[in-house]
């Protein structure tokens, strides 16, 4: 039981950090891309009998450079959707072959905690350290280049290398992420925190912290309720994180509101006025 | 004329009610898919396509809960997804995106807990594979009604509303001036794809649907710009994808690893996306990639804030 | 507080005989013109003519057919001792750059002084850490653009001026030696786009840093401008504005009659009448210049 605290532990850190960024740059398309080349790869290792880490891992990498280098085209490709789908009907057809189809199926997709082993820590650990350290040496660069990429160019920061480095970054946390939350709940847990973070502070590496901590919480309540109720993780993570979003944009909205009633209460001076 | 055959068409496919009705349904669904997707593509709402997708492994799940057909589950969680992305406004912005991925997140892990009660207290485990990946060969005759009029209704409104909703796509501010109710004609849209979703999910499943609502219609499109024919072409697309994959998967009772067959879904899918793949080729010209995301004239302009 | 590069007197920018070919069509053709240190510079083009593209050979990010482009005496993209037409390396430490188009999400988590400190060091890897010299040296810039009031506010919820005059201090705040600035009047009234220029005249005066700026509007422009680089059709035409901006110069860049009208000391330029405008597309006359 202790295993799967510490390992969530690591998983939520880690989609705090990489969650701010996938925010920050909107990659929503390949958050919910590359697990699906995971499934495949999770199924596809289970089949030939090779640790499913490495499948996931594999499979998200190769996902995330297909998607960094089809990206210069125009990414919402309908031959990159037609693709993603294709991955998921190849992770149905490797699961299919095996004998304990229908629970490998649930456990992919929505994660399960429950049979996580000591085994896994190391790797998961390992994993996380490094996705963690890429983000910290990539930060300033990639922050520019997320929020102004033409004035990151003038600064020598390419745009397209700092795309593929997040994707690659991106790849490694899917991979790790899927056991606990499964394929299709990380992008829940990765967008969740972080767009709450965002509305309680204006500072990046602050906002990056509570990312952080709300995603924590997000995942100690789900496995705390998981075990209460016997209702899967999964579950209390898509909840939790729809709850943390909500909250942030209440507390946004209220904020916003209270600002603007104390600066027009003391306004003495105008913003000049823009053309319509 | 048995010899020419038995080695497209394993023993009994002729004879197997399964293979009828799953014939019979894959054709319907593909003509509606077909039909409904090619103005999906061409109003850039191909990612209303993927929210039905969730949305409706949660209704399909929630109606195995409640003792329903999963039919019932994906056409009225559909529909009532529908009914809020109209409220909401369908317009994608980076904020919306977000919000959308919450909802859907949100959805999924309601549908993760339905099946997990579900599986519990029945214990039989098929039922996430049934909803997500589909099971065209179990179909029950009794569906087929149902199928046939919900085919029927997705048809009749697309069919209805085509030059209004042709017009209404290709330039909103044109329908307007002209007296159309863009809105409205919008919304009815919206519910023949909500309707084309749910068809898709019952035959290849929830997640995998995706790919019969855009994938024929886009080729389609790469192959003609006339919709009417386009529609034809994309219907055509999907019942020989469907078919085909039919067939290879009753054959793939064969195949290693023995008993099992491999998924329908999986079949269609693949072959949904190599004809994809194949429609490019003749007149690689202007498009060198179908954008599913038309961009919509007024949505990003320069930088002006409020 | 020289960095290194160019000694005084030699020019900061020079560009010769630069063509730039895209998708076969000839977007720039021969473009030649010189930047001295501090020198204020309009560089006057409809849309499409070629303004982005020549912004993004100079800061290394376009290559070209043929020519070359010499920044602080060192040649850093084509000529004879680089054969191949790829810049050296993509941007410069010492080229400031605001662009014409950017989209800063209202609920971003970065205040205005962060923006700015970027300017310092984005391209180093790893977090910065923070000292006081930094965020004195923050404040200085803050200052400079007149942005004090509202450094602590969210970029994404400031006004499109505003913003604008942020991403100057994020370009200033590296002591760039030219600041190139895509369009910054375009979508401004005709009072903020005083006070920009104005600001920027002054930076360029205190500061010795040389200033390109596009425009497709010349008149707030006009009086501030040591020099002009006017383009058309891809191609140049450079020097003080009343040599530049004259019926016979612009006629013969344009390629037909063309005329100049002055008006209470603003400019209007009007195609001949019963011309043909087929010059790629091109206005010739300036809808909104100077009647007022």
């Amino acid at each position: 039981m202790v295993n799967a605290w510490v390992l969530a532990s690591i998983v939520a850190v880690v989609a705090g950090v990489v969650g701010f960024f996938t925010v920050l740059r909107g990659s929503a398309f390949a958050a919910h891309a590359i697990p699906n080349g995971s499934f495949a790869g999770a199924a596809g290792a289970s089949l030939i009998g090779v640790s499913a880490l490495l499948g996931l891992g594999v499979f998200s990498l190769a996902g995330a450079l297909t998607i960094g280098l089809l990206g210069r085209r125009g990414r919402h490709d309908v031959a990159t959707a037609l693709a993603l789908v294709m991955m998921l009907g190849l992770g149905a057809l490797f699961l299919s072959f095996s004998e304990e189809y229908a629970q490998a199926v649930y456990s992919l997709l929505f994660g399960e905690v429950l049979g996580i082993s000591s085994n896994d820590i190391a790797p998961t650990a390992i994993l996380g350290l490094l996705c963690i350290a890429a983000i910290a040496i990539l930060y300033r660069p990639l922050m520019l280049s997320s929020v102004l990429p033409e004035v990151a160019e003038a600064h020598g920061v390419s745009r397209f290398r700092m795309e593929m480095l997040f994707l690659v970054v991106l790849a490694l946390a899917t991979a790790m992420t899927v056991p606990v939350v499964g394929t299709l709940l990380i992008f829940s847990l990765m967008i969740g925190a972080p767009a709450a973070a965002r509305s309680f502070t204006d500072r990046p590496l602050i906002a990056m912290a509570l990312s952080i901590v709300f995603a924590l919480l997000i995942v100690w309540i789900a496995i705390a309720a998981s075990y209460q109720t016997n209702y899967p993780v999964g579950f209390f993570v898509g909840s939790g994180s729809a709850v943390s979003y909500t909250i942030g944009r209440v507390w946004a909205t209220w904020g916003t509101t209270a600002a603007s009633q104390r600066r027009d209460a003391g306004a003495t001076t105008t913003t000049t006025p823009l053309p319509s | 004329m048995s010899h020419f055959l038995t080695p497209v068409f394993a023993p009994g496919f002729f004879a197997s009610e399964a293979v009828h009705i799953a014939l019979a349904v894959g054709a319907l669904v593909a003509i509606v898919t077909g039909t409904v997707g090619v103005f999906t593509v061409m109003r850039g709402q191909a990612f209303a396509g993927e929210a039905f997708g969730d949305i409706g492994t949660t209704g399909g799940s929630g109606a195995f809960l409640v003792g329903v057909g999963p039919l019932w589950g994906f056409v009225i969680g559909n529909l009532l997804a529908a009914g809020a992305m109209e409220t909401i406004g369908i317009q994608r912005t980076r904020g919306r995106d977000l919000a959308t991925g919450i909802v859907l997140g949100a959805s999924i892990g309601l549908a993760a807990l339905f099946l997990y009660l579900y599986t519990a207290s029945h214990s039989t485990t098929g039922v996430t594979v049934t909803i997500l990946f589909g099971s065209a060969f179990a179909i029950a005759s009794s569906t087929f009604p149902l199928i046939a009029l919900l085919s029927l209704l997705a048809l009749a409104i697309t069919i209805t509303l085509y030059r209004p909703l042709l017009l209404a796509t290709v330039s909103p501010e044109m329908a307007a001036a002209r007296g159309i109710p863009v809105r409205a004609i919008g919304t009815l849209y919206l519910i023949a794809l909500a309707l084309a979703a749910a068809l898709a999910a019952i035959t290849i499943g929830s997640i995998l649907g995706t790919a019969l609502l855009v994938g024929p219609a886009a080729s389609a499109l790469r192959l003609t710009k006339r919709p009417l024919l386009a529609m034809l072409t994309a219907a055509g697309i999907g019942i020989g994808a469907m078919w085909l994959g039919i067939v290879l998967a009753y054959d793939s009772y064969e195949w290693p690893p023995a008993g099992h067959g491999w998924p329908i879904s999986f079949f269609v899918v693949t072959i949904v996306f190599i004809l994809y793949l194949i429609s490019g080729l003749p007149g690689r010209q202007r498009h060198r990639g179908e954008n599913l995301e038309q961009p919509q004239p007024r949505l990003h302009t320069v930088h002006e804030s409020q | 507080m020289n960095p290194a590069g160019a000694s005084v007197g030699e020019n900061i920018l020079e560009v010769h005989g630069v063509d730039v070919r895209l998708s076969g069509r000839k977007i720039l053709d021969r473009v030649s013109f010189n930047i001295a240190p501090g020198e204020f510079t309009g560089l006057i083009g409809s849309n499409g003519a070629g303004k982005t593209t020549l912004f993004r050979v100079i800061l290394g990010l376009q290559p070209v057919s043929s020519g070359s482009v010499v920044f602080g005496g060192s040649t850093r993209t084509g000529g004879p001792t680089r054969p191949r037409t790829r810049a050296r390396s993509r941007g410069h430490r010492q080229i400031g750059f605001v662009p014409q188009k950017f989209l800063l999400d209202p609920d971003l988590p970065l205040r205005a002084r962060d923006l700015v400190g970027l300017g310092l060091d984005a391209h180093r890897l790893g977090v910065s850490r923070p000292s006081r010299a930094r965020r004195a040296l923050v404040e200085e810039m803050l200052e400079a653009v007149d942005a004090t009031r509202f450094a602590d506010t969210r970029v994404g919820r400031l006004s499109g001026g505003e913003q604008q005059r942020i991403l100057i201090a994020h370009a200033l705040i590296a002591r760039p030696r030219l600041l190139l600035l895509d369009e910054p009047l375009a979508n401004l009234d005709l009072r903020s786009a005083h006070e920009v220029v104005a600001l920027l005249a002054r930076i360029a005066r205190e500061q010795q840093i040389a200033i390109l700026i596009s425009a497709h509007e010349i008149n707030p422009l006009l009086g501030v401008m040591d020099r002009i680089v006017y383009l058309a059709s891809g191609r140049a035409v450079s020097g003080r504005t009343d040599e530049v901006v004259r019926a016979d110069v612009l006629s013969k860049l344009y390629g037909h009659h063309v005329d100049v009208l002055n008006v209470h000391g603003r400019v209007l330029i009007v195609a001949g009448a019963g011309e043909d405008t087929d010059l790629a597309g091109h206005e010739v006359a300036f809808p909104d210049s100077g009647v007022h």
